[in-house]
């Protein structure tokens, strides 16, 4: 096989355009991490499995490890890095993780945060089905879920305060 | 996990896919949404040296009211097939059944062109539009040709299309009502189904497929005579795995797999309310 061809890739990662180059095999999650040095979006089974790869893709959740970085162009993609203000104050979401201990090692907490925030943008107040089934892409190890449950509540409330 | 190197080509129009397939040879493949293409390069099980990429025409996600039928782009999301309004009204089993894939993250990006012509027995949709009927728009070189659903999956992960041809659309009769049940029997929320069993009334007819239960998905043909017949539905689910293959796997012997086809086609028939 001849050398591999690089593409000039143009994403719009939490609202800035990045461009760099890299093959088309090139995955949105190592594209993420390794070109762009956006660490926060981990990588786990890297088999479309445990969700931790989560980020939004015009706004839904998908898994970055299996999506090329070549076919995410032109859309809007969001990390777990533009969830908090720029001054630093924490998106609901995450200051209800950090109060409700929604997370122990936090492997899969970016994932699990990307996922949340899709969910209450779109359903501003989910029932328990519904959060069921939001999370239903996501492991975690660690937390056996309940308090990330509790922490999607707490967080509506927080949103519902906010306002 | 890295797939191995190809070289990517972006197809604004299904003319143009097809054209870029044909260019570039047997080598060459489809990335729809990407969810089952993905595993298999990452695994080298598929190792395509080209990939034309179809997830921008844009113009093959419509799902449309075609009076007689509905017509759906084999770009649609399961997504979208799930929170469609003219499906839930007109053809409920099919957007429930999306529901069902994998999790939100899956349905976000598969689609139902890419699921039919994946063509995995363990998969939902295909069994779903098996039960349904109805036909499917493959483009080839040579144009647009219809095939019918009853002679779409020909195989172990594969089907009637060429690998020159592009499902473009999927043609579903109109089940309103609530007569029809998905049954998908696995562990965990995201799996594949062990056993699955649809069920559903099309113009007074019922018509029943397996999931799981041979290498593609099947009609449950001895369980469909049986009702036509008139036997009960706790009579025709013992038909449920006549004439299947059922493979064998962590999950389930073809044992299990067969006791399952039948108490899931009970448990479908009777939600359904076809008894
Ligand atoms: C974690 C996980 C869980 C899953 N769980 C389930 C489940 O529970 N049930 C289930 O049914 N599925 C499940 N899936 C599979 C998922 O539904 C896939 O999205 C689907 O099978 C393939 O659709 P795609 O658009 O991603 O196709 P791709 O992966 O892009 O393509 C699949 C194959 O079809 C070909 N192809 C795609 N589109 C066309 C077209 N229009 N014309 C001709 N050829 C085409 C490609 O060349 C390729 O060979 C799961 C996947 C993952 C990753
Ligand atoms: S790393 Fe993507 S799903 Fe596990
Ligand atoms: S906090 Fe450790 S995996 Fe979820």
């Amino acid at each position: 096989m001849n050398a591999e061809v690089s593409h000039e890739i143009v994403l719009n990662v939490n609202g800035e355009v990045k461009r760099f180059s890299a093959p088309a095999r090139r995955l949105l999650s190592d594209a993420l991490r390794g070109d762009l040095g956006l660490t926060g979006t981990h990588v786990g089974c890297e088999h479309g499995v445990c969700g931790c790869c989560t980020v939004l893709i015009d706004n839904q959740p998908v898994r970055s490890c299996l999506t090329f970085a070549i076919a995410a162009q032109d859309r809007k993609i969001r990390t777990v890095e533009g969830l908090a203000d720029a001054d630093g104050e924490l998106h609901p979401v995450q200051a209800a993780f950090k109060e409700c201990h929604a997370l122990q090692c936090g492997f899969c907490t970016p994932g699990f945060l990307m996922t949340a925030t899709a969910l209450l943008e779109q359903r501003p107040n989910p029932d328990e089905e519904e959060i069921t089934e939001a999370l239903a892409g996501n492991l975690c190890r660690c937390t056996g879920y309940q308090n990330i449950r509790s922490a999607i509540g707490h967080a509506i409330e927080l949103m519902q305060s906010d306002i | 996990m890295i797939p191995a190197a190809f070289d990517y080509k972006r197809a604004g129009s299904s003319e143009e896919a097809v054209a870029l397939i044909a260019e570039y040879g047997d080598e060459a493949k489809f990335l729809a949404g990407g969810h089952s293409l993905l595993p298999m390069m990452k695994l080298r099980l598929a190792v395509p040296t080209v990939l034309v990429d179809i997830g921008r025409v844009g113009d093959l996600s419509y799902i449309d009211d075609r009076d007689d039928h509905i017509a759906i782009g084999a770009l649609a999301t399961h997504r979208s097939l799930e929170t469609s309004e003219l499906l839930i009204t007109e053809c409920p089993i099919l957007a429930h059944v999306a529901s069902k894939v994998g999790d939100p993250q899956v349905r976000h990006r598969g689609t139902i062109g890419g699921s039919l012509a994946h063509s995995d027995p363990a998969s939902d949709l295909p069994a779903a539009v098996l039960a349904l009927g109805g036909s499917l728009m493959a483009q080839g070189p040579n144009g647009e040709r219809e095939v019918q659903v009853s002679d779409f999956f020909t195989g172990y992960f594969e089907s009637a299309l060429s690998d020159d041809e592009m499902l473009t659309e999927i043609r579903m009769p109109k089940a309103p009502g609530d007569s029809w049940n998905y049954q998908k029997f696995n562990r965990r929320a995201q799996d594949w189904a062990i056993v699955g069993v649809a069920a559903v009334q099309v113009q007074g007819t019922t018509q029943v497929s397996l999931v799981n239960m041979g290498s593609t998905p099947l009609r449950a043909a001895a369980v469909e005579a049986a009702l036509a017949g008139g036997a009960s539905a706790v009579e025709a689910a013992e038909q449920a795995a006549e004439g299947t293959d059922a493979p064998t796997d962590l999950n389930a012997s073809p044992e299990y797999r067969a006791h399952l086809a039948r108490v899931l086609t009970r448990r479908a028939l009777e939600a359904a309310g076809i008894s």
